[in-house]
C-alpha cells in the first residue's frame, strides 16, 4: 500500500484517462453524449482530488518508486491543484463546440496533469525528463486541437518547435550531468555543485534555460503570446498556470536539491532575469488591444513576480511563491474562463468586445472585476496576498530594491488591468441594447466560475490556513 | 458577553454589499432602502463607541483580537483611541448622509451602492486597525472601487481621466508606504504586525530619518500634501457626489490619519527629523490651495481646492508634534470632514437642478433652495474658521502648536484666513443671490426630505461642536497623550 | 420668587448675553407672513436685557475693586480657555448702550418689510455678538464675539442695505454698493483682526492661560529675557501692533477707516444705528480693555503716534463730512470725526498714566464713546426718517423742509448740536473731558484737534443748513411727493435718546460717577 499512496493520484489520473479512451467509441456523437464525457472527466478529477486528499497525505518526505519520486508536501500540494486545474478546464471544454466533439482533449488534458503530477515530484533527472515530456506533448497538441483554425495550428506548431529545443537543451544539461557525477539522483547531486566551476555554470546554464522556457521566463518567454492567442482559449488558461506552476515546483526543487550553495551567485542572475520578466511582461502589455494577448503578457509577468520569492531563497520565500502560484492559478483561470465565454459569444477577444459587459450580464460583469483586481493585486482578492508576502520575503532577505521593482511593475499593472475594466463597466455597446445582447452562461460555467471567485475571495481573506499549506510544502523542500 | 462592536461596525458595509448584489437589478427600492438601513445601523454602533469611549482611562478601548495568521504575526486587530474614534463616527455620519444624497441614482444603483459600500468598509477598517498589515488590507479596499465608482457614476468631462489618475496616485502612494512597512516590520525583529507592539520598539534614528519620509508621504499622498495634491481636485470634480462626499470627507483623512499611525507614531524620531520638512509642504498646502480655490470659475473646483488648503492644516497640526498642533489636527479632521461632505452635497443639489457649476452662469439661489443656501453659508463660515462653528475649534489649536515651534510659519498661514474668507463670500454671494439667470429660470425644483435631513444633520454637528468644543475635544486630548508619549513627551 | 431672584442674580451676564439667542430661536420660529407679531414678539424681547442690565446698574457697586458679577464656565479646557465673564463700570456702560440701542433699532427697523423675520433674528444675533466682546474676561472668548459679530452684520449690509448704487472695481466690472460695502467691511476687519488672532495665539503658548486678569499681571512681569528668538522688547511692541491696528480698523482710526463710509452709507437704517452707536465702540473698548493694561509701557512710548492719528481722524473726518452731498455719508465721516476724540483720550491717558489728566481724559473718553453712540443713532436714524419720504439722501435735493416737517425740523437740530458739542447737551462734556487731559499732555495734537471741532461746527451746520434752512423746496411740498411729518412711532424711537442726552448734558454725574471710578480703579 505504501507504494501506491504516493503515486496514488497519477494512477488515478491513468485510469481515468483510459476509461475516457475506452468509453468514447461506445457513444453516439451526438453532443448530449459527448458532454457525458466531460462530466465524466470533471467528476472524475474530482474524485481523484478527495482520495488523494483523504488518504494519499505525504507525512514524512521520503524517496519512492526507487528514487524516481519525492513524496513530499511540495509536490503533493501542486499535484492537488494541477487536478483542480484540471477539473475546471474539462468544465470549460464542455463549452467549446470544437473542442468538445472528440474525446481525445480529455484524455490529453487528462496526460499532460498526469505528467505535471510526475514533474512536481520527481526526484530523479530521467524522472524528470519523462515527467516533463509526458506534460509537454499533449500540450503541444492541445495548443492545436483546432485543426481548421490557422491561429491554432501555428500555435501548436510554435509551441512544439520551441518546446522541443528546450527540451533538447535540457536534456543536454542533464546528460552532461550524469556524465560528469554518474547520478542521476537529484538529492545526490548538491555536492558536485557545491563549488563554483565553470562546468557546473555550464550545466546550471542549460538547465536553467529549459526550464525557463516552461516557465515563460525572459529572455525565453517569446513563445507564450502568440501561442496563448492562437490555442484554444481553455487551453491557454492551463497552459497559463498549471504548466507554469510545475514549471516552477521543478524549478524550486532543483534550486534546493541541487544548486543550494550556489545561490548567492546566482540570486543576482534571478533577480535580473526577474526584473526583465516583469518590466518585458508589463510593458508590452500596455500596448495590447486584444485580452488574450493582454493575458498571456500579463501572465509573463506574474511568472516575475513569482520568481521574486525563488530569489529571496528563504522558507518565506519558497512558501510566498507556492502561495504565489496557487492563487495565480485560481485567478488566472478565472481570467480565462471568462474570456473563453465573451470570445465564444462574441467571436472576438479584442477590447471592445468586452464594452457593456457588465450590463449584459452583471454577474460575469463582477467575476471579471473579481479575476483583474486579483491580477493587480488588490484584497480582498488572492493576488494582494500574494504580492505582499513574496514582496515581504525579498524585503526580509534583503531585495529591497527587488521589491520596489515588483511594486512599480504592480502599478503598471494595475493601469492596464483597470483599462480592460474600464470596457467591462463603463463602455457601451454601439446601439446601447445590452439588454438584447445578454450573454447567456450555462450552469456549469457558473460553477466553475463560481468556485473560483469563491476560491480567490477565500484565500484573498482567509489566507491564513492557505498559507500554512504552503509553509509546509517549503518546509519539506528541505 | 463583549460584543466585538468594531467588527461589526468594519464588517456591516461588505456584508451589505454582497446583500445588495444578490438583488435583482430592478429592485431599486430595495436596494436604497437595504443601503440605507446598513448605514444607519453602522452609525448607530459608531455613535455608540463614541460616547461609551471611557476618556479618562483613555488608551485603545474596545479592542479585538483573532489570530489571522500567526506565522508572520498577521491578526486582525481592531481597536479605537481618542483620535481615531471621531473619525470613525464622521465615516458613520458620512456614510448616511452620503446614501441619503443618493438616493436619485438611477443608472445601476445596484453596483454603485455595493460598491460605495466595499469602499465604506476599507475606511472604517483602517481607522479601525490596530494591525499593520490588515491597515494596508483596508487601505487598498479604499482605493479600488473609487476607480469604479468614478468613472463609472462620475462627470462625463473628465471622468475616466481624472478616476485612472485619482487611483494611479493613491496606489502608487500606497505601495511606496507599503515597502517602507515591511522594512519596519522586518528590522524590529518582532515578528509581528501588531502595531501596539511596534510602537515599542526603539529603530535605531538612522533607520527612522531614511524610512519615515517614505511611509509618511507615500500616505500623505491621499492626505494632499503637496506636490502630490494633484489627483484630489480633479479626482473631487469628476466624482459624483456621494463620492465626493466620501473622498473628501473620510478618504482624506484615511490618508492624514494612517500616516500618523505609522510614520509618526512608529518612526517618532524620523518624524521630528523631517518635520520642518512636512511643514514646510503643509504650509504651501494651505496658502496656495487657498489661492488657487479664489480663480476657479467652477464651483466644485473650488471646493476641491480648498479641500486641498484644509488638509494642508492637518498635516500642519501634526508636523508641530506639539500637544496643541496635533489636537487641532485631530478635530479639523472630524471638523473639515462634515463641512465638505456639506459642500459636496449642497454642489451636488444646485449641480442636479441647474446642470451648470460655472459660477457666472448661478445666481438667485437662495430663493428656491433656502436649506441649501444656508447650509453652503455655515459650511463657509465653518471654512473661515469663524468662531463659534468647529473650524475656529479646529484652527486655533493649530496656529498654537505652529506658534510653539515657528512663528513665522504661523503669521503666513495666517494669509489663508482671510484669502479663504474674501473667496468664499464671493462665491456664497455669486451663487445664491443676486439675480437668477435667465436659463435656471423653472428648473430649480426644491430638495426632497432626504436632502434636507442630511444638510440638517452636517449643520448641527459643525455648530455643535463650535458652540461645544467639549463634545468633541476631550477625545482627541486623549488620543493626544499617547502620542506624545510616544514621541517622548515633547 | 426669591430663589428665581437669587438665580437671575447669580447668573446675569449670563443671562444679558445669551437672551438675545434665545429671542432669536423664538422669532425664527413664528410664521414669517405675521409681520407684525414678528416685529413686536422681537421688539418686547430685546427689552429684556434691557431690564436686566438696568438691574444690574442698580446692584453695581461703583466704588468696589476688580470686576463683580463674575461667572466663569468650562468652554475649551483643552487649551485652558473658560468662559469667563464680569463686568466693571467701564463695560457695564457699554453695555448699558448695547442693550438701550438694540430695542430703538429694533423699533427703528419697522419699515423694513422684506423677509422680516431672518432680519429681526440677525439683529439679535448681532447684539449677543457685541454684548459678548464687553462681558468677556478670556481673550478667546473675546476674539469669538469679536469675529461673530460680524458675520450678521455683513448679512445686514448686503441683504437689507440700500438697492440702489453701483461701485466699480476694476476694469469696468460693476458691483451693487451694498455688496462693496459689506464685503469690504467683513475683509477689513477680520485682515485687521488676524493681527490679533496670531497675538492671542502667542500669548495663550506662552502663559497657557487666556484668562484676562492672569494674562495681564503676567505679561507685565515678562520684562527681560527673549521670547522666540527675539528679545522681549521686540515682541512686546510687535504685539502692541497687532493688538492696535486690529482695533484701529474697528474704531476707525485713520487711515484705516475707508470701509466705513461704504458700510454706514449703504446700511439699513437701522443697521447703521448699531454700527456707528455700538460697533465703532468695540474698538475703542479694545483699546481701553486691552492694549492699555497689557501694553503700558509701549502705550506710554507710542502715545505720540496714536495721538497724530486721532488727530488725523478729527480734522479729515471733520474736512470730509464737510465735503459730502450725500447725507448719510456726511453723518458717516461725523463718526470719524467723533471717535478721534475718543482715541485722543487714549491717547494721552497712555501718555501720562497714573496722573490726573490721564484720568480726566479717560473720562472724556468713556464718555464720549457712550455718547457718540446716542448721537450717532439718532443722526442717522434721522437720515433714515428723511430718505424713506424723499428717496433720496442728496443733501442738494432738499432744502428749507423746516415749515414742512417742524417736529422733525426740531429734532434734527437737538440732535446735531448733541453731536457738535452744545454746552448742554452730552457732548460737550465728553469733549470738554477729553481736551481737557489732553491738553496738558499732547498740547500740540490738541490744539490741531480745536482746528476739527472748528470744522465739526461747519459740516454739521451745513448739514442742517441744506435740509431745513434756505428757501423751501416746492418738490416736496404736495403731491406724491408730499413730504410727511415725523410719526409716533419715530418719535418714540428717538425719546429715550433725546432724553439720555439732555440728561447727560445737564447732570452727568449718574453716569461719570460709575465711569470715573472704573477708570481710577484700572489705572492708578
Amino acid at each position: 500500500m505504501t507504494t501506491i499512496l504516493p503515486i496514488l493520484p497519477e494512477i488515478l489520473l491513468l485510469a481515468l484517462g483510459i476509461l475516457i479512451l475506452t468509453i468514447d467509441p461506445f457513444l453516439k456523437k451526438e453532443s448530449s453524449r459527448r458532454s457525458f464525457l466531460g462530466w465524466f472527466t470533471a467528476v472524475g478529477l474530482l474524485v481523484t482530488l478527495a482520495i488523494s486528499l483523504l488518504i494519499a497525505r505525504p507525512a514524512e518526505s521520503i524517496l519512492v518508486v526507487g528514487g524516481m519520486l519525492r513524496f513530499d508536501w511540495l509536490g503533493f500540494i501542486f499535484k492537488m491543484f494541477f487536478v483542480f486545474a484540471a477539473g475546471i478546464t474539462s468544465l470549460f471544454f464542455m463549452e467549446v463546440e470544437a473542442l468538445n466533439h472528440r474525446a481525445e482533449i480529455y484524455f490529453l488534458l487528462l496526460a499532460a496533469t498526469l505528467g505535471m503530477c510526475l514533474m512536481a515530484s520527481s526526484a530523479d533527472l530521467i524522472m524528470l525528463y519523462l515527467a516533463i515530456e509526458t506534460t509537454s506533448i499533449p500540450l503541444y497538441l492541445l495548443a492545436g486541437f483546432l485543426k481548421k483554425d490557422e491561429k491554432s495550428t501555428e500555435a501548436g506548431f510554435k509551441y512544439m518547435l520551441f518546446g522541443a529545443l528546450t527540451s533538447a537543451v535540457l536534456l543536454y544539461g542533464f546528460s552532461l550531468i550524469f556524465g560528469f557525477t554518474g547520478k542521476t539522483s537529484l538529492y545526490d547531486l548538491s555536492q558536485y555543485f557545491s563549488s563554483f566551476n565553470l562546468v557546473a555554470v555550464g550545466i546550471t546554464f542549460l538547465v536553467l534555460t529549459g526550464l525557463a522556457f516552461k516557465v515563460s521566463l525572459f529572455p525565453f518567454h517569446f513563445w507564450a503570446p502568440d501561442v496563448y492567442e492562437g490555442a484554444p482559449t481553455p487551453v491557454a488558461g492551463f497552459l497559463s498556470t498549471a504548466s507554469k506552476a510545475a514549471g516552477f515546483a521543478v524549478l524550486i526543487r532543483l534550486f534546493i536539491a541541487v544548486f543550494p550553495s550556489l545561490s548567492s551567485d546566482w540570486s543576482l542572475i534571478l533577480a535580473i532575469l526577474a526584473t526583465l520578466t516583469m518590466t518585458v511582461g508589463n510593458l508590452i502589455a500596455l500596448t495590447q488591444k486584444n485580452v488574450k494577448r493582454l493575458l498571456a503578457y500579463s501572465s509573463i509577468a506574474h511568472a516575475g513576480y513569482a520568481m521574486i520569492g525563488v530569489v529571496a531563497f528563504s522558507q518565506l520565500g519558497f512558501a510566498s511563491v507556492v502561495f504565489y502560484l496557487i492563487g495565480y492559478i485560481l485567478t488566472n483561470l478565472l481570467a480565462f474562463g471568462i474570456v473563453s465565454l465573451v470570445g465564444s459569444t462574441t467571436g472576438s477577444d479584442d477590447y471592445p468586445a468586452y464594452a457593456g459587459l457588465s450590463r449584459r450580464n452583471p454577474a460575469l460583469g463582477l467575476a471579471a472585476l473579481v479575476a483583474f483586481l486579483s491580477l493587480a493585486g488588490m484584497p480582498p482578492f488572492v493576488g494582494f496576498v500574494a504580492k505582499f508576502l513574496v514582496f515581504s520575503a525579498a524585503i526580509e532577505t534583503g531585495w529591497v530594491w527587488l521589491a520596489i521593482v515588483g511594486i512599480l511593475n504592480s502599478i503598471v499593472g494595475l493601469y492596464y488591468y483597470l483599462n480592460v475594466l474600464k470596457y467591462v463597466y463603463l463602455y457601451r455597446m454601439e446601439n446601447q441594447d445590452e439588454q438584447q445582447h445578454v450573454i447567456p452562461v450555462s450552469r456549469r460555467v457558473v460553477f466553475a466560475l463560481a468556485i473560483l471567485v469563491i476560491g480567490v475571495l477565500l484565500l484573498g481573506s482567509l489566507f491564513g490556513p492557505w498559507f500554512g499549506f504552503a509553509s509546509k510544502a517549503a518546509i519539506s523542500l528541505f | 458577553m463583549h460584543f466585538p462592536f468594531l467588527s461589526v461596525i468594519v464588517f456591516t458595509p461588505l456584508v451589505a454589499a454582497l446583500g445588495i448584489l444578490l438583488y435583482k437589478p430592478e429592485q431599486k427600492k430595495a436596494i436604497r432602502i437595504t443601503a440605507l438601513s446598513a448605514a444607519i445601523f453602522a452609525l448607530a454602533l459608531s455613535v455608540w463607541v463614541y460616547f461609551t469611549y471611557d476618556k479618562a482611562v483613555a488608551g485603545y478601548q474596545f479592542v479585538e483580537k483573532y489570530n489571522w495568521m500567526p506565522m508572520l504575526g498577521i491578526s486582525l486587530h481592531f481597536g479605537v483611541d481618542g483620535m481615531s474614534v471621531p473619525l470613525v463616527l464622521l465615516t458613520g455620519i458620512v456614510m448616511v448622509t452620503g446614501v441619503m444624497i443618493s438616493w436619485g441614482i438611477e443608472d445601476r444603483p445596484r453596483e454603485f451602492f455595493a460598491f460605495l459600500f466595499i469602499l465604506a468598509s476599507g475606511v472604517f477598517g483602517v481607522f479601525a486597525s490596530l494591525d499593520l498589515f490588515m491597515l494596508f488590507f483596508f487601505y487598498e479596499i479604499a482605493v479600488f472601487p473609487m476607480y469604479l465608482l468614478i468613472s463609472i457614476w462620475g462627470w462625463i468631462k473628465t471622468r475616466e481621466y481624472a478616476a485612472m489618475k485619482l487611483t494611479l496616485y493613491l496606489f502608487i502612494g500606497s505601495v511606496v508606504s507599503l515597502i517602507g512597512a515591511l522594512v519596519i516590520y522586518w528590522t524590529s525583529g518582532q515578528h509581528t504586525f501588531d502595531m501596539l507592539v511596534l510602537e515599542t520598539v526603539k529603530f535605531t534614528p538612522t533607520f527612522q530619518k531614511i524610512w519615515f519620509l517614505p511611509v509618511f508621504l507615500g500616505f500623505a499622498v491621499l492626505g494632499g500634501i503637496f506636490p502630490f495634491h494633484n489627483w484630489s481636485p480633479d479626482g473631487h470634480v469628476a466624482a459624483p457626489t456621494a463620492v465626493s462626499m466620501f473622498h473628501a470627507g473620510v478618504l482624506m483623512k484615511l490618508g492624514a490619519f494612517a500616516a500618523l499611525r505609522v510614520g509618526i507614531m512608529l518612526l517618532p524620531e524620523g518624524a521630528k527629523f523631517w518635520a520642518p520638512l512636512i511643514m514646510g509642504l503643509a504650509l504651501i498646502n494651505i496658502v496656495y490651495g487657498a489661492f488657487i480655490a479664489s480663480v476657479q470659475s467652477d464651483f466644485k473646483y473650488v471646493i476641491g481646492f480648498s479641500s486641498v488648503s484644509h488638509m494642508g492644516l492637518v498635516m500642519m497640526g501634526f508636523a508641530t508634534l506639539k500637544p496643541e498642533g496635533l489636537l487641532g489636527a485631530g478635530v479639523q479632521m472630524f471638523s473639515h470632514g462634515v463641512m465638505t461632505a456639506l459642500f459636496f452635497a449642497t454642489v451636488g443639489m444646485v449641480y442636479d437642478r441647474a446642470h451648470t457649476r460655472q459660477i457666472p452662469e448661478l445666481g438667485g439661489l437662495i430663493k428656491p433652495l433656502p436649506l441649501v443656501a444656508i447650509g453652503v453659508i455655515v459650511g463657509s463660515l465653518v471654512s473661515m474658521g469663524m468662531p463659534g462653528f468647529s473650524g475656529f475649534v479646529a484652527e486655533f489649536p493649530i496656529f498654537m502648536g505652529i506658534w510653539r515651534t515657528q512663528w513665522l510659519v504661523a503669521v503666513i498661514a495666517a494669509i489663508s484666513i482671510i484669502v479663504t474668507a474674501s473667496y468664499v463670500l464671493l462665491v456664497v454671494r455669486r451663487v445664491f443671490f443676486g439675480k437668477m439667470p435667465e436659463t435656471l429660470q423653472g428648473h430649480i425644483t426644491p430638495i426632497n426630505t432626504l436632502d434636507k435631513i442630511a444638510l440638517v444633520l452636517l449643520m448641527a454637528l459643525m455648530i455643535g461642536i463650535g458652540i461645544f468644543p467639549a463634545l468633541m475635544v476631550p477625545w482627541v486630548q486623549s488620543g493626544v497623550q499617547h502620542i506624545l508619549a510616544l514621541l517622548g513627551g515633547a | 420668587m426669591a430663589l428665581i431672584n437669587q438665580f437671575i442674580l447669580q447668573h446675569l451676564l449670563t443671562l444679558i448675553l445669551f437672551f438675545p439667542i434665545l429671542a432669536a430661536v423664538v422669532v425664527l420660529c413664528l410664521p414669517k407672513d405675521n409681520i407684525k407679531a414678528i416685529r413686536w414678539t422681537t421688539f418686547s424681547l430685546s427689552l429684556v436685557p434691557l431690564l436686566l442690565t438696568i438691574i444690574l446698574w442698580a446692584q453695581f457697586k461703583a466704588g468696589q475693586a476688580g470686576y463683580q458679577f463674575e461667572e466663569q464656565y468650562h468652554w475649551y479646557a483643552a487649551i485652558h480657555s473658560t468662559l469667563h465673564l464680569g463686568v466693571d463700570g467701564l463695560s457695564l456702560t457699554m453695555v448699558l448702550l448695547t442693550t438701550l440701542l438694540t430695542p430703538v433699532a429694533l423699533l427703528a427697523s419697522f419699515n423694513i418689510n422684506d423677509r422680516v423675520k431672518v432680519y429681526m433674528a440677525l439683529f439679535l444675533f448681532l447684539e449677543t455678538g457685541m454684548l459678548g466682546v464687553f462681558l468677556a474676561l478670556d481673550l478667546l472668548i473675546f476674539f469669538v464675539f469679536w469675529e461673530i459679530g460680524l458675520v450678521p452684520m455683513y448679512f445686514l449690509i448686503n441683504q437689507w442695505g440700500s438697492e440702489k448704487g453701483e461701485r466699480e472695481i476694476w476694469k469696468g466690472v460693476k458691483v451693487q454698493a451694498r455688496n462693496y460695502a459689506s464685503l469690504k467691511f467683513i475683509l477689513f476687519t477680520m485682515g485687521g483682526s488676524l493681527g490679533l488672532l496670531l497675538a492671542i495665539q502667542m500669548l495663550g503658548v506662552l502663559f497657557q492661560n487666556y484668562d484676562l486678569p492672569v494674562l495681564v499681571q503676567k505679561w507685565n512681569s515678562l520684562t527681560t529675557g527673549s521670547l522666540l528668538g527675539l528679545p522681549v522688547q521686540t515682541v512686546k511692541t510687535v504685539a502692541f501692533w497687532a493688538f492696535v491696528i486690529a482695533f484701529a480698523v474697528k474704531v476707525p482710526v485713520w487711515p484705516f477707516h475707508t470701509w466705513l463710509p461704504d458700510a454706514h452709507t449703504e446700511a439699513p437704517t437701522a443697521g447703521s444705528m448699531i454700527l456707528a452707536g455700538v460697533l465703532l465702540k468695540l474698538g475703542a473698548y479694545g483699546f481701553l480693555r486691552l492694549v492699555l493694561p497689557l501694553y503700558p509701557a509701549e502705550s506710554a512710548h507710542y502715545a505720540g503716534w496714536l495721538a497724530f492719528l486721532a488727530v488725523m481722524a478729527i480734522v479729515f473726518g471733520a474736512f470730509s463730512a464737510y465735503g459730502q452731498k450725500d447725507f448719510k455719508r456726511l453723518v458717516a465721516y461725523s463718526s470719524v470725526n467723533h471717535m478721534g476724540f475718543v482715541l485722543l483720550g487714549i491717547a494721552a491717558a497712555a501718555k501720562a498714566a497714573g496722573t490726573l489728566n490721564a484720568n480726566i481724559a479717560l473720562n472724556g473718553a468713556v464718555l464720549q464713546m457712550f455718547n457718540h453712540g446716542l448721537s450717532a443713532a439718532g443722526m442717522f436714524f434721522l437720515v433714515g426718517v428723511i430718505y424713506e419720504r424723499t428717496h433720496t439722501r442728496n443733501l442738494e435735493d432738499y432744502g428749507g423742509l423746516f415749515p414742512l416737517v417742524p417736529i422733525y425740523g426740531g429734532i434734527l437740530i437737538f440732535t446735531s448740536m448733541a453731536s457738535l458739542g452744545l454746552p448742554g447737551l452730552n457732548g460737550f462734556i465728553s469733549e470738554f473731558l477729553v481736551v481737557r487731559g489732553a491738553w496738558p499732555v499732547l498740547t500740540l495734537y490738541t490744539a490741531i484737534a480745536m482746528i476739527g471741532l472748528l470744522f465739526t461746527g461747519a459740516y454739521i451746520l451745513k448739514g442742517i443748513k441744506n435740509v431745513l434752512h434756505g428757501p423751501l423746496n416746492e418738490h416736496w411740498v404736495q403731491g406724491e411727493h408730499k413730504l410727511t411729518e415725523i410719526n409716533t412711532r419715530e418719535i418714540i424711537v428717538m425719546a429715550p435718546l433725546m432724553t439720555l442726552i439732555l440728561v447727560i448734558g445737564i447732570w452727568p454725574a449718574w453716569i461719570l460717577d460709575v465711569i470715573n471710578k472704573a477708570m481710577g480703579m484700572l489705572f492708578h
